[in-house]
């Protein structure tokens, strides 16, 4: 693409695509980083996660000032425009999913003492690096505005949705083997819960990199595999 | 306040004779129903330059059309073959077809005065003549012979100051010379005097571009009242004032039209990727 007449105008949208790559790169490790402490019951682990989200926080304010501040002064057109309002959005989906991952952190602080349901947790492994995996993947998407890697991730996101199913089942019934199992496993759910949304977000972002490529929104019906909140474990069916 | 559209339709019949004209006007290619303005390849030369390269477009009635482009692309160059203000540039040759209400305005039957009376012009630099206010919109109504009597005529003068925004600014002061007017004034004195002669087509040159941001504001609250009763034409370099205002707009580039379309779509979506570069203001 062509360059800017005015240079501090391409300085900007460039900047803006920086600080979009470092605060996905934290959202990332946050992720890796808050599995890992749910994994290996990591108490030093989750409070390093519990703090980095701050820098998410404050980047995510920086990028929202930054845009208001482009728009009163250059009152960006066409494709300068999709690409400061898609920042906007993608910035309030990586936030959320830093905070989920802080949330998650903070449920490996709450367990750190509990045992290690190896069977379980082998879910939840393969669900949150098939999330973070994703993440990736449309963190590039972005940064090379890749409308084809974009709709792949928001086409797969439907495996996160049959991986938390799966991982739902699993703990509904290792609670009922043993009501003592209750404590640890609901932590589990919420944690298993975090990473579908976080799946969520994702898909979120690949949208806006559709739109900053095509001008136009995804017209599909994504997939959708989450059925856990239909989904009831009964007596009856033992 | 606003002439309602009948008022509108009833002075098209009887100053211009073009009964039912809106009634014939088709759909066509540019999609756009009940065209106005139709032009199909219009070429323009001065001399042996060539100004304008096979220029289709479709503008609708009631509707503010934005043109936009660099500078010497040929927007203004076509905006000036709508009232073909062209024939009085020496050595400057139009081809093509332009119809408005599908008369054919390059007939050479055409009474070019009569033309002018229907496709009104407001230039960048307001130009009120050395006269009163009063003088200045009375003119046209004048040599036209719009008016029975001195009523009539005061009635006119009122009614397109007031339809301009200006009649609460004058009102006391109708005989001072219409040259003390600010520059805004100015400016809606010029469109009021273009009304006076109830025109269809109105075509504005860079409205506003020697107008500060208030006065602008005024002309373009005044553009979007306007626009429910004339088909409106702006040529401007404001990008975002094409934004504001219009409802469709046109990109020229180099003596050709490149891309058409609704104002929404070209601002934030352009097909054309130079479209894209000028409007985003990159190297072109």
């Amino acid at each position: 693409m062509k360059e800017h007449i005015v240079r501090s105008y391409e300085e900007e949208l460039a900047l803006l695509d920086r600080k979009i790559a470092q605060m996905g790169g934290l959202a990332e490790e946050a992720l890796g980083q808050a599995f890992d402490a749910l994994e290996k019951r990591d108490p030093r682990l989750a409070e390093a996660v519990i703090d980095s989200d701050k820098a998410i926080d404050r980047l995510q304010h920086e990028i929202e000032d930054q845009v208001v501040t482009m728009i009163a002064r250059r009152q960006p057109l066409a494709n300068d425009l999709r690409h400061v309002i898609g920042a906007l959005r993608i910035v309030s989906d990586l936030e959320r999913i830093g905070d989920l991952a802080k949330n998650t952190a903070k449920r490996a602080l709450a367990i750190s003492h509990e045992p290690y349901p190896k069977p379980l947790m082998s879910g939840l492994r393969s669900m949150s690096e098939r999330a973070l995996r994703q993440l990736k993947d449309v963190l590039d998407a972005y940064a090379e505005r890749n409308s084809d890697l974009a709709l792949s991730v928001w086409r797969d996101d439907e495996q996160i949705d049959a991986m938390y199913n799966s991982v739902f089942r699993e703990l509904l019934t290792y609670m009922m083997e043993d009501p003592r199992n209750i404590g640890l496993c609901t932590h589990l759910l919420f944690g298993a819960k975090n990473i579908e949304r976080i799946g969520d977000h994702t898909t979120n972002i690949a949208e806006v990199v559709h739109y900053l490529v095509h001008g136009r929104s995804i017209t599909d019906d994504r997939p959708k595999g989450d059925q856990t909140s239909s989904t009831l474990i009964s007596r009856d069916r033992e | 306040m606003r002439a309602t559209a009948e008022e509108i339709a009833m002075n098209e019949q009887v100053h211009t004779g073009t009964l039912g004209a809106l009634a014939q006007a088709k759909p066509n290619a540019g999609g756009i129903e009940m065209a106005k303005v139709r032009a199909r390849n219009v070429n323009v030369f001065y001399g042996e330059k060539q100004a304008l390269k096979n220029v289709s477009v479709d503008i609708p009635a009631r509707a503010v059309t934005a043109f936009i482009g660099p500078s010497g692309c040929g927007k203004s160059t076509f905006l000036r073959c709508i009232n073909r203000m062209n024939d009085t540039i020496p050595g400057a040759r139009v081809s093509g077809e332009i119809t408005i209400d599908g008369e054919d305005i390059y007939d050479p039957r055409l009474d070019v005065v009569q033309l002018r009376a229907r496709v009104g012009m407001v230039f960048q630099k307001p130009n009120p003549f050395p006269k009163s206010i009063y003088e200045n919109v009375a003119y046209g109504p004048r040599i036209h012979g719009l008016a029975q009597n001195r009523a009539e005529l005061d009635e006119i003068v009122m009614s397109s100051l007031e339809k301009a925004g200006l009649l609460r600014e004058v009102k006391d002061r109708l005989h001072e010379s219409g040259t003390s007017l600010s520059g805004g004034q100015q400016q809606r004195l010029c469109i009021a005097r273009a009304i006076a002669v109830s025109p269809e087509v109105i075509l504005m040159d860079e409205p506003c571009s020697a107008l500060d941001p208030i006065a602008t504001a005024k002309i373009e609250e005044l553009i979007d009242e306007l626009r429910e009763n004339y088909c409106i034409i702006i040529v401007t370099h404001s990008m975002q004032q094409a934004a504001r205002v219009s409802q469709r707009t046109a990109f020229f580039h180099l003596g050709e039209l490149i891309e058409q379309g609704d104002t929404d779509e070209i601002f934030t979506n352009p097909k054309n990727r130079r479209t894209q570069d000028y409007i985003t203001g990159r190297f072109g």
